[in-house]
């Protein structure tokens, strides 16, 4: 696509569509809610228009035309048609507009112009915006609040109050004249090289900044700007993950790639047959079925996330559903997770530390970002977790994962000289300039303004023409090798196809969104919805045309063409000319030093078992436990008809479900089962338990479901604070001794994964670490549907069976929290006992022995049976008193202990013995029964321990993130 | 027999395609997905099948109106063999964003408008939210060859825009009247409701689906496809917790049954 051009006939129009005043304006009852939310009562009487602002051939006549056959929908609207000279107010009414900044992605542009070409009508430079109209005498100073704090985001918007003019069509950007820009390296002292990365948002240090200057010395000359760019895309932490290949000292040992000598060691070592590709390609691989395989990628967004959590969300799931397209040939994605970390949704606000927004502005944010991107990309959304911590505020986490199904022989990509470079998809703006340098930065009160352009604003409806055109060029092999455009742009993206062959790129030919971006801002740009592809030349005119058939743009902008080097061309002069070895290899290792943290930990007070009643419901009611209902379900999570299980599950479709399945293929009965584990908290306590337990419960939950854990394959993502801190590294150090520990044990191996070390924001002069987090993504295989389950009770008169043992210790207990403590200790995952535990409940499920299964997490056994009965609507008798236990744990300890590999299972009478058989010599007792009593009843021997209502414990588990106060309607 | 032939179309931001075209080879027929320029290119591939799909999604990201782009290259570009098809006996169903598109082009409910009227409108939900749920659905209507003798279904939805709104009050008297209403939504015990979230939109009416004058063009909000095999039922597990598992087909299924069977019947 060329910049738009107009004509002289154009005219300028504005067309502002509002509701009839005899129907509901459902949009402005909304904000009044949300306004009311953030502090701020709005006078009566707000309406909401949706405006256009746009270029057209002719004149008002066809403005009309448009606004009445396509804008406004006669049911529901009227329509106003005026220019921009023309003042919009209305008599004795106050406005508020918000307006996307010049620049920012607009997707409904694309189709008011295709859709007015169907009406015969020619439009050009678009621009959609929305108004607000209040009656009466409004505070102006309350509208430019609620502009601000309520409707518009700074950074990607603009707000007018009570303007005067109308907004313009999208503005032309000038064209900017090409000068060759060189960086002066040569004789630079310590303190210019580090000043020169600062400028330039570089994120390279000291070492790094010599390694390149040494390396152009060699060159005998100063690199140019693209260059520079070029080399700090590439060694950016986002990319290289210099931390975890690097050299670290913890303890008098030196780890040299902690990523290698732990996480894809065990890998290595295990040899698992069903891996088919791990760590080298944009996802790991594992085996399905006879014809595809699955495979799957998380990432992390987290800068762009806390500065415009909408974008940022939705582009870093954006970014990961590319990442499954660029995996093989490309796979296509099958079902999506999020898991998240925030601050407290009720923070104060006057604990709001300047510079953020509000935890719950973000998690809304972040929530519909994910919401409109996967949905409209019709992708289930089916798994995920949130996490709440206040260390969370300045700097909150969005995990986005996806899974993806390809055809066994598109696994393959190789890249040969002379297949030509193509771009598909969006177009390039200046969107997203500096993302992969500045995710490895630290956050700042004046981020936002310096770093707006890392933000991107996605298009989830290109993303889709490019999956459809994409998944038919695979079929017909027209391509050899493709990879996503994300972090770094085409500089990253051309840069590692070619690594090995070389690549020559004329930068004139990028598609742009418009005039005026300089030569280094087309190639490291981050423009959203951009897949690259090495296609063989007698394939060219087929891909383009195939491409063209479904409004995809596509273009050649150069050749791989074994050279060796990195090479490109504007406006007819070359900028570029780099050695791939030294690009991808000339990254000097970095040394650090790791030290354990000191860690100040004490046991709660005792609980009074009087008040077990009172606690059980506060840890049903605290947001880590309590229900997710409200995010679930905006999410379509049955969007290509596999679902399985769902993410809420029991007659009132209000249970936790603990992991979801789904049958991806149309069918057939194979399904996979896709959970998590993360539990940050723990890790104040012991990284190392933090991991294995991460683990465990991944693992706990697919098999909750019907997943095989000798068929489960783990990825690790790692949002670690700033690991320059040696205490933040000791604490990296530790969890990977686990992620090997654990991979071996439970030979679980993992095939992908991603980190995120530079969480660190600064508050006033404090620099603040987020806890150290660690998310494990557990993707096992279904063999057949009928051995899924869920965790609701089915029916009374069943026994309930708890397997594993329960210990004392409350370390990082949600008990534990509540009462302001962290514990002592987090009880030890026992690593010959779990993965033998995993293996026989999977095998009671398979045998059908299981009605149903719930695995014990957050809350222990208290939470897990409550769940169980409120979802199902079967109330359970437990008696603590028969609850299997090591080294003497008492009462409390057996009723919210968060013990790891631990279950608890209904069994219809009859299957008991069957089950006991399964279940051999592990630790195992019946522990309760399921009755018609609406209720739950802990004993412990002959005492009541505590009785609570199911419709008590469902409210508690409902209200706290019921954020529409629908409490539970289901 | 006449093996029931399904034009599956499909436009930018169409993303239930696979599962549509599935739903009905399931029952016999074969199909065909073609993207809406190819079918601009060749309008008279339409009139070779028995059965046009317009399946859920976000057509153009339903910028400007959910169905809006869609519905208005339709009624501008595909009027004249759409309304062939429908006047020589081709079935019309319309999922979720196809019904959407339906309805914005005029199709439905079809009263007497050309194409490019709407007489209804699909707008926003009333919690002015996307929710993902199972609804229960009464039917109103079996004057619709989708419908036959089907049990009323218990179906899953997804939407953000699903409320019937009418043109006036005189039209939808006409709606009840002249029988286009299909589906409502339904309390537990089958009634018609209009209480969140049993009613999960606010439709007018309870109003979850609607048909023609002829019977044989349907559009709902609920997406059948997503209900076709047991498994899909969100409480398969509570039946099939010994071991036995879901049953073969879920409640979706004889939509799209009947269609196949009318086809093989009447064609």
């Amino acid at each position: 696509m060329t910049p738009t051009t107009e004509t002289a006939a154009d005219r300028a129009f504005c067309i502002e569509v509002g509701i009839r005043p005899d129907r509901r304006d459902v949009l402005a009852a909304r904000l009044v809610e949300t306004a009311r939310e953030a502090g701020l009562a709005l006078p009566d009487g707000l309406s909401t228009r949706r405006g256009y602002s746009l270029r057209i051939a002719g004149g008002e006549a066809e403005a009309r035309r448009l606004a009445d056959a396509l804008l406004a929908d006669p049911v529901l609207h009227t329509a106003r048609v005026s220019t921009p000279e023309e003042s919009p107010a209305e008599p004795d009414t106050h406005r508020v507009e918000v307006a996307r900044r010049a620049g920012v992605m607009d997707p409904t542009a694309q189709s008011v112009v295709r859709a007015a070409a169907a009406l015969g009508l020619r439009v050009s430079d678009v621009r959609s915006w929305q108004a607000y109209v209040f009656p009466g005498s409004a505070d102006v100073a309350l509208l430019e609040r609620l502009g601000k704090e309520v409707l518009a985001n700074d950074i990607v918007e603009d707000v007018r109050v009570d303007p005067t003019t109308g907004i313009p069509p999208a503005p032309h950007l000038g064209d900017k004249a090409f000068e060759l820009v060189h960086v002066p390296l040569e004789g630079a002292d310590d303190a210019r090289l580090v000043q020169l990365s600062r400028d330039g948002c570089l994120a390279l240090d000291l070492v790094e900044m010599k390694a390149v200057q040494a390396h152009f010395a060699r060159e005998k000359r100063d690199p140019t700007d693209i260059e520079l760019e070029t080399i700090a895309q590439t060694w950016s932490e986002h990319c290289k993950h210099k931390t975890l290949t690097g050299l670290v000292e913890y303890e008098g040992k030196v780890w040299d790639n902690l990523l290698k000598s732990t996480i894809a060691r065990a890998t290595n070592e295990l040899d698992r047959d069903f891996c088919i590709s791990v760590f080298v390609d944009n996802a790991g691989v594992v085996a399905f079925d006879d014809e595809h395989h699955l495979t799957m990628k998380v990432e992390t967004h987290n800068h762009p996330s806390a500065l415009e959590p909408y974008g940022g969300a939705g582009t870093g799931l954006g970014g990961v559903l590319r990442d499954t397209m660029g995996t093989g040939l490309g796979a296509r994605p099958v079902a999506s997770t999020d898991v998240f970390c925030f601050g407290p949704h009720d923070l104060p606000m006057e604990d709001l530390p300047k510079g953020c927004l509000h935890p719950l502005r973000v998690m809304k944010g972040v929530v519909s970002g994910v919401r409109d991107y996967g949905n409209r990309m019709g992708i289930p959304t089916v798994n995920g977790a949130v996490c709440f911590d206040e260390r969370y505020v300045g700097n909150p986490l969005v995990y986005c994962g996806s899974v993806g199904i390809i055809p066994k022989d598109k696994v393959h990509k190789e890249v040969r000289a002379g297949d030509r470079i193509v771009v598909c998809g969006g177009a390039t703006g200046r969107d997203g300039i500096h993302g992969a340098t500045f995710s490895s930065l630290e956050l700042h009160d004046e981020s936002e303004s310096v770093s707006s352009g890392a933000v991107q604003i996605g298009n989830a409806i290109e993303e889709k023409r490019v999956l459809d055109v994409q998944l038919q060029a695979r079929d017909r092999g027209l391509y050899r090798a493709v990879t996503d455009c994300g972090a770094g742009g085409l500089s990253s993206a051309v840069g590692e196809m070619g690594e090995q062959c070389g690549a020559h790129v004329v930068l004139d030919d990028v598609p742009l969104k418009y005039h005026g971006l300089t030569y280094p801002e087309i190639w490291i740009s981050e423009a959203q919805e951009r897949m690259v592809f090495a296609v063989p030349p007698e394939h060219v005119d087929e891909m383009l045309a195939l491409c063209a058939s479904e409004d995809v743009d596509a273009r050649v902008i150069g050749t791989f063409d074994g050279t060796g080097r990195l090479t490109a061309d504007f406006h007819g002069t070359p900028v570029m000319d780099l050695e791939m070895a030294f690009l991808h290899d000339g990254l000097p290792r970095q040394k650090r030093k790791a030290t354990r943290r000191a860690r100040d930990l004490s046991d709660p007070p005792a609980l009074p078992i009087a008040a077990a009643g009172d606690m059980l419901l506060e840890v049903l009611a605290a947001p880590n436990v309590a229900s997710k209902a409200w995010i679930i379900r905006q999410y379509d999570h049955e969007v290509q008809a596999g679902s399985v299980v769902k993410p809420l599950v029991g007659p009132r479709r209000n249970g936790p479900g603990d992991a979801a399945v789904v049958a991806p293929v149309l069918g057939s009965s194979r399904a996979f089962a896709v959970g998590c584990g993360l539990n940050p908290v723990l890790g104040d306590v012991d990284p190392y338990q933090m991991a294995l337990h991460a683990i465990d419960e991944a693992l706990r939950n697919v098999v909750c479901v019907g997943g095989d854990p000798d068929r489960t394959s783990l990825l690790d993502n790692f949002s670690w604070g700033n690991c320059e801190k040696p205490e933040n590294l000791g604490d990296l150090v530790e969890a990977c001794r686990a992620c090997y520990d654990g991979a071996m044990a439970y030979r679980t191996p993992f095939i992908s994964g991603k980190d995120s070390l530079n969480n660190d924001y600064r508050v006033g002069d404090e620099s603040r670490s987020i806890p150290p987090t660690l998310l494990i993504s557990a993707l096992a295989i279904v063999p057949e549907i009928g051995c899924a389950a869920t965790m609701d009770l089915k029916a009374p008169g069943h026994e309930l069976v708890l397997v594993g043992l329960t210990g004392p210790e409350l370390g990082g207990s949600h008990l534990a929290r509540l009462q302001g403590a962290t514990g002592a200790a987090v009880p030890p995952v026992d690593l010959e006992l779990a993965p033998r535990i995993l293996d026989a409940v999977h095998e009671a499920l398979r045998a059908g022995l299981v009605a149903s299964c719930h695995d014990l997490s957050e809350g222990g056994l208290g939470v897990a049976a409550a769940e169980m009965a409120f979802a199902g609507d079967v109330g359970a008798d437990l008696d603590l008193g028969a609850v299997p236990t090591r080294d003497d744990a008492d009462v409390v300890a057996r009723l919210f202990g968060e013990s790891p590999s631990r279950l608890l299972l209904e069994v219809v009478p009859d299957k008991l013995p069957s089950l006991r058989d399964v279940l051999g010599d592990l630790p195992h007792a019946v522990v309760g029964r399921t009755v018609e009593a609406p209720r739950l009843r802990v004993t412990d021997g002959a005492d009541v321990v505590l009785e609570q209502p199911l419709d008590a414990m469902r409210a508690a588990h409902l209200r706290t993130l019921d954020l529409d106060g629908e409490h539970g309607a289901s | 027999m006449t093996t029931p032939s399904v034009l599956v179309l499909r436009a930018a931001g169409t993303n239930c395609e696979r599962e549509t075209a599935y739903a009905f080879e399931r029952f016999g027929a074969t199909s065909e997905t073609l993207h809406v320029n190819a079918l601009l290119a060749e309008p008279e591939r339409l009139l070779a099948h028995h059965v046009l799909a317009v399946p859920g999604g976000f057509s153009y990201g339903d910028d400007v109106g959910a169905g809006a782009v869609f519905a208005a290259e339709l009624g501008t570009r595909l009027a004249d063999p759409l309304l062939r098809f429908v006047d020589e006996g081709g079935l019309v169903l319309g999922i979720c964003n196809g019904f959407q598109v339906l309805v914005r082009l005029g199709l439905l409910p079809g009263l007497d408008a050309p194409l490019g009227r709407p007489e209804v409108s699909l707008t926003d939900n009333v919690s002015h939210k996307y929710e993902d749920r199972w609804v229960k659905l009464a039917i109103a209507s079996r004057s619709c060859v989708f419908v036959g003798d089907m049990e009323p279904p218990e179906l899953p939805l997804a939407h953000a825009e699903g409320r019937i709104v009418c043109r006036d009050e005189a039209l939808l008297a006409r709606l009840r009247d002249e029988d286009r209403i299909v589906f409502r939504y339904a309390d537990g015990s089958g009634r018609p409701t209009d209480a969140y979230p049993a009613n999960p939109n606010g439709s007018v009416d309870a109003i979850a689906g609607l048909t023609d004058r002829t019977g044989r063009v349907l559009g709902l909000m609920p997406h059948p496809e997503r209900a076709l095999f047991g498994f899909h039922h969100p409480d398969w597990t509570r039946a099939g917790y010994d071991g036995s598992g879901p049953p073969d087909l879920g409640p979706g299924a004889p939509l799209f049954l009947n269609a196949c069977d009318w086809v093989r019947r009447e064609r």
